[in-house]
């Protein structure tokens, strides 16, 4: 599925020229230009000049909201090296709304961002990040005294797409944990008559939201999707089948132990509680921060958390996957999801099943988790000895 | 009387309301609102304790590391557990590096513009610039060009019409007051540190795996040690840090203090300005020997410090610690008079305030997500300036020396210290002497190394088999932004009960039963100008000075110890 479509400015046009290839008159571009002056705070005797400058724009609208979250996924993004976060606030996109590095505060920043979503209506990229509160009328997060709701729905309103960035903004990550005490749900949930791209992780690889963006510009669309939403440049496959451990699985040689003797030659982290087998990430590929390392290289199981509900379907973090393996890597997630399901009681795998239809026909995911992957508690003695794969 | 709402305040980490009465140019009152609540200590219940770390991890993922490291010590205070010194100097390290990089982005993109006016600096001459420069700091990029280029690319961004981040800023406010050559400088190294932070910071990537949200482990770290491995920490790996180590060192010492001395002596005014509650806590940290429970190894001490009394530190009992909920949206069963301690705290949500939209807060009884926490039954002020301050005032000599070179060339004494001025020039001051420390526990680590002495983890207690069926545990943390503590309770292998005091908690604390103001509050009241209500400048720069960091401060626990069902397997 490609998404969305309409791209608002084509390869090479400036943004006079698009306006003036939209209908947009003269007049109202200069009326536009005059409002922006006094937003500036100049004199309007320089709106000409503003005009001018704002016809060479070529710099698209990026609002970024930060909703019920832990701000690593801004942090996360900090990080990105290709392009860096410099390049890509100063010459990439214009961020005109983002709290953890705007300016102005208050009712400056608000009335920045009313402002720019009026000027740039059904052409800004929504970007949030953290999830929306349902419990307690939605009063357990309100921003500028309104609730995050709200927030929300006024933002996507006008919105050409929207990026959910994050296990926050995809399902709604750490607070949606059992029992989700404040009924925090994904951005998805919410915003229903647009497409969201979902860029899992918690947080995700900075490159990966940053390449997202970089694709959109370029392309003048967003990659393919899976059907939780993900793009499959970066969530196509497992960690499990690009794992630089994984010769170590398939020779069956495991960890047993952290810091034992075959945690010091790198083998698999399998029998530590790894998720790798179940979790479609572009660590090993991408891997982190410059490409220094990743979460498995450095020696840790992965936690699975670009997967919905990870909280719940991967803990304990320590316990082993039972079942592994009967499944290629040519597969994406959501045929894979039905094999795991299959792997396991029959009554979970009917539910897991039909959840994952339910989500992939429709895009909506249910408010909370109905069951848990299987996860083997790591202290029950191993009854199965059988070899866990093939 | 004015009544003044700064909502949302940006630069933060979380979503943080200010309310003030201002009159005559004077702040008279204030009110801090915190208006996000999560619940994890809720989640928490009834989870393998090993597992808490990651949640607890992701109350915060600008301070990544802290939670996730106090969760460790408080769980394996509870089962008793000991972490090797090979793993305990890689988490001294990791904690290290990150109080490092937090400070420096706190200093550059999180406080900065609230003293550095951007769009002045196009008007610097970069030549004198550069001079400039060259007079603080060796820093090899000082040059003509380089300060030229930079104001050239502002230029640009600024001609475009898109002013993105920089839009609203309060730019040509009279409390502006660096040159405009100082303004293009801090703006170059704003730009800087962008790419500064993101290379120092891999040194959680080698150790940990990713940042943010390292990975952690009870019992030690899960990073193996072996010289001859492929993968492992071996002599590539631990050159890479050492590198690292050397770049953060030299970035603090010939950018970030150089510029935070230049910038502060514009600025000595606000060495007189929002000092506030006049009580500091320090719960010490950063373990020489990687011994968490070895008080005597902790690089900065513990202490707490009364009434801005600085020939006394009293000794830091966690049994002391309590928290109030009357100005908070939540409910205890003994009523909202009474102060709980955390190992027996509950938190029951229960908001009464407005229905939005918000006109104001001011007025209610209750109206903040943040518990308010008392020591002794007194607010706290924690964080940088505390620790500094608690270190000074018992005579640790880098201290000394570093905060004495501060005080020195801003010509003013320690009083000065107790103030919006202070809390920023603490904490780097506090940088300054972690990023000198590091050296020491590398050298430290590849001493243990040489010697043979490689074991990150313990096995000992790493199976449910050998705990007890209840246990009772503390884990503290000198955070970057201040004293935190966990308090768990494990019952049966899972976690029954589980509480956070953090920071921001104790900073941005509301007022208590006896009308006590929190610190955020009371520093907006002590002589605390506020020239132009539509553009509260100063409110930001001491709300800022503080480091907010909501997220970590509004937490929640439930006494009921829920079971959490799961569906099992092959077990």
């Amino acid at each position: 599925m490609y998404l969305p479509s309409s791209y608002p400015w084509t390869e090479n046009e400036t943004l006079g020229e698009h306006l003036e290839r939209r209908g947009v008159s003269r007049r109202a571009f200069l009326k536009y230009c005059g409002e922006l002056a006094v937003l500036l705070g100049v004199s309007q005797a320089l709106t000409p000049q503003i005009a001018e400058a704002l016809q060479k724009v070529r710099r698209p609208s990026v609002i970024w909201l930060q909703l019920q979250e832990c701000t690593g996924c801004v942090e996360s993004v900090l990080r990105t090296s290709d392009p860096t976060i410099g390049d890509l606030i100063l010459d990439l996109i214009s961020l005109d709304y983002q709290h953890t590095l705007m300016a102005g505060a208050g009712e400056a920043v608000e009335r920045a961002k009313q402002a720019a979503m009026k000027a740039n209506k059904g052409q800004y990229i929504l970007v949030v990040t953290g999830s929306v509160p349902l419990e307690a009328d939605g009063m357990y997060l309100t921003i500028g005294g309104r609730r995050g709701r709200e927030v929300l729905e006024e933002a996507a309103a006008g919105a050409a797409a929207v990026m959910a960035v994050g296990a926050c903004a995809h399902f709604g990550s750490v607070q949606a944990g059992r029992p989700n005490p404040t009924g925090a749900v994904g951005v998805a949930n919410i915003v229903r008559d647009k497409p969201v791209v979902t860029i899992a992780g918690c947080p995700p690889i900075a490159d990966v939201v940053t390449a997202t963006i970089v694709h959109y510009l370029t392309f003048n669309r967003f990659p393919e999707l899976d059907g939780e939403g993900r793009p499959l440049f970066a969530y196509g496959m497992r960690i499990h089948d690009r794992c630089s451990r994984r010769a170590h699985f398939d020779a069956g040689q495991y960890v047993q132990a952290f810091d034992d003797e075959a945690a010091r030659r790198s083998w698999c982290l399998y029998q530590m509680g790894c998720k790798g087998p179940a979790t479609f990430s572009p660590c090993p590929v991408i891997q982190w921060n410059g490409h220094t390392s990743w979460p498995i290289g450095a020696g840790h199981p992965c936690l699975g958390c670009t997967e919905r509900n990870f909280w719940d379907t991967m803990t304990p973090f320590y316990g082993r996957l039972p079942d592994v393996g009967g499944f290629g890597v040519e597969r994406n997630a959501d045929l894979i999801g039905l094999s795991l399901a299959l792997g396991a009681t029959a009554g979970v795998a009917a539910h897991a099943i039909a959840t994952g239809i339910h989500r992939a026909r429709t895009g909506q995911t249910p408010q909370k988790p109905a069951v848990d992957l299987p996860v083997v508690n790591p202290d029950q003695p191993d009854q199965s000895e059988e070899d866990p794969h093939d | 009387m004015t009544k003044v709402v700064v909502d949302p305040i940006t630069r933060i980490e979380g979503h943080l309301r200010i309310e003030v009465e201002a009159d005559g140019g004077r702040i008279k009152n204030a009110w801090a609102s915190s208006t996000q609540f999560r619940g994890i200590e809720i989640i928490l219940e009834g989870r393998d304790p090993r597992d808490a770390w990651a949640f607890t991890q992701r109350i915060c993922g600008v301070c990544t590391t802290v939670h996730a490291l106090a969760s460790c010590r408080a769980v394996e205070d509870a089962l008793g557990i000991e972490v090797p010194p090979a793993g305990g100097l890689i988490r001294t390290l990791v904690h290290g590096m990150q109080t490092v990089q937090d400070h420096v982005i706190h200093f550059y993109h999180l406080h900065a513009l609230d003293w550095v006016d951007v769009v002045s600096a196009l008007k610097a001459d970069p030549g004198a610039t550069a001079n400039l420069a060259a007079s603080l700091s060796p820093w090899p990029n000082n040059s003509k060009t380089y300060f030229a280029e930079v104001q050239q690319r502002l230029q640009g961004f600024v001609d475009s019409g898109q002013l993105g981040i920089f839009t609203n800023g309060y730019w040509g406010h009279p409390a502006y007051k660096l040159p405009p050559e100082a303004n293009l400088m801090a703006v170059a190294h704003y730009l800087e540190a962008l790419d500064w932070q993101r290379d120092v910071i891999r040194l959680h990537t080698i150790f940990a795996g990713k940042n943010p949200h390292p990975n952690f482990l009870v019992g030690g770290m899960a990073s193996a040690i072996n010289l001859d491995g492929t993968g492992t920490i071996n002599a590539a790996s631990l050159i890479e840090v050492r590198d690292m180590i050397t770049r953060a060192r030299r970035f603090v010492e010939q950018v970030y203090w150089p510029d935070l001395l230049a910038v502060a002596s514009f600025y000595k005014d606000w060495a007189k300005i929002g000092g506030g509650v006049p009580n500091y806590l320090s719960v010490g940290e950063y373990p020489d020997n990687g011994q968490w429970r070895d008080a005597k190894s902790m690089y900065l001490p513990a202490g707490v410090i009364f009434g801005n009394d600085l020939s006394k530190v009293v000794p830091y009992d966690q049994k002391k610690v309590t928290e109030y909920i009357n100005a908070s949206w939540y409910d205890y069963k003994e009523g909202d008079k009474v102060a709980l301690h955390p190992s027996v705290g509950e938190t029951i949500p229960h908001y009464t305030g407005p229905e939005p939209p918000w006109t104001y807060l001011q007025g209610q009884e209750k109206y903040t997500w943040m518990k308010a926490p008392r020591y002794d039954d007194k607010p706290m002020e924690v964080g940088p300036l505390a620790r500094m301050l608690v270190a000074y005032a018992s005579g640790h000599a880098d201290t000394k020396e570093v905060v004495g070179e501060a005080l020195g060339k801003l010509g003013v004494g320690p009083d000065a210290l107790f103030s919006t001025l202070g809390r920023t020039a603490a904490r780097g001051a506090e940088t300054l002497l972690l990023a000198r420390r590091l050296e020491t526990w590398y050298d430290a680590l590849v001493a243990r190394i040489k010697a043979g002495d490689t074991a990150t983890f313990s096995q000992k207690r790493w199976s449910p088999d050998t705990w007890p069926a209840s246990a009772e545990g503390y884990g503290f943390l000198g955070a970057a932004r201040g004293a935190l503590g966990h308090w768990v309770k494990i019952q049966d292998g899972k976690i029954a009960h589980y509480q956070c005091v953090v920071p921001s908690t104790w900073n941005c604390s509301p007022r208590d039963v006896h009308g006590a103001n929190g610190p955020y509050e009371a520093a907006l009241m002590d002589n605390h100008p506020l020239v132009d209500p539509e553009r509260p400048l100063e409110i930001l720069r001491t709300i800022h000075s503080f480091d907010p960091c909501m997220a970590c401060g509004v937490h929640v626990l439930d006494a009921q110890g829920r079971e959490v069902t799961r569906v099992r397997v092959n077990g």
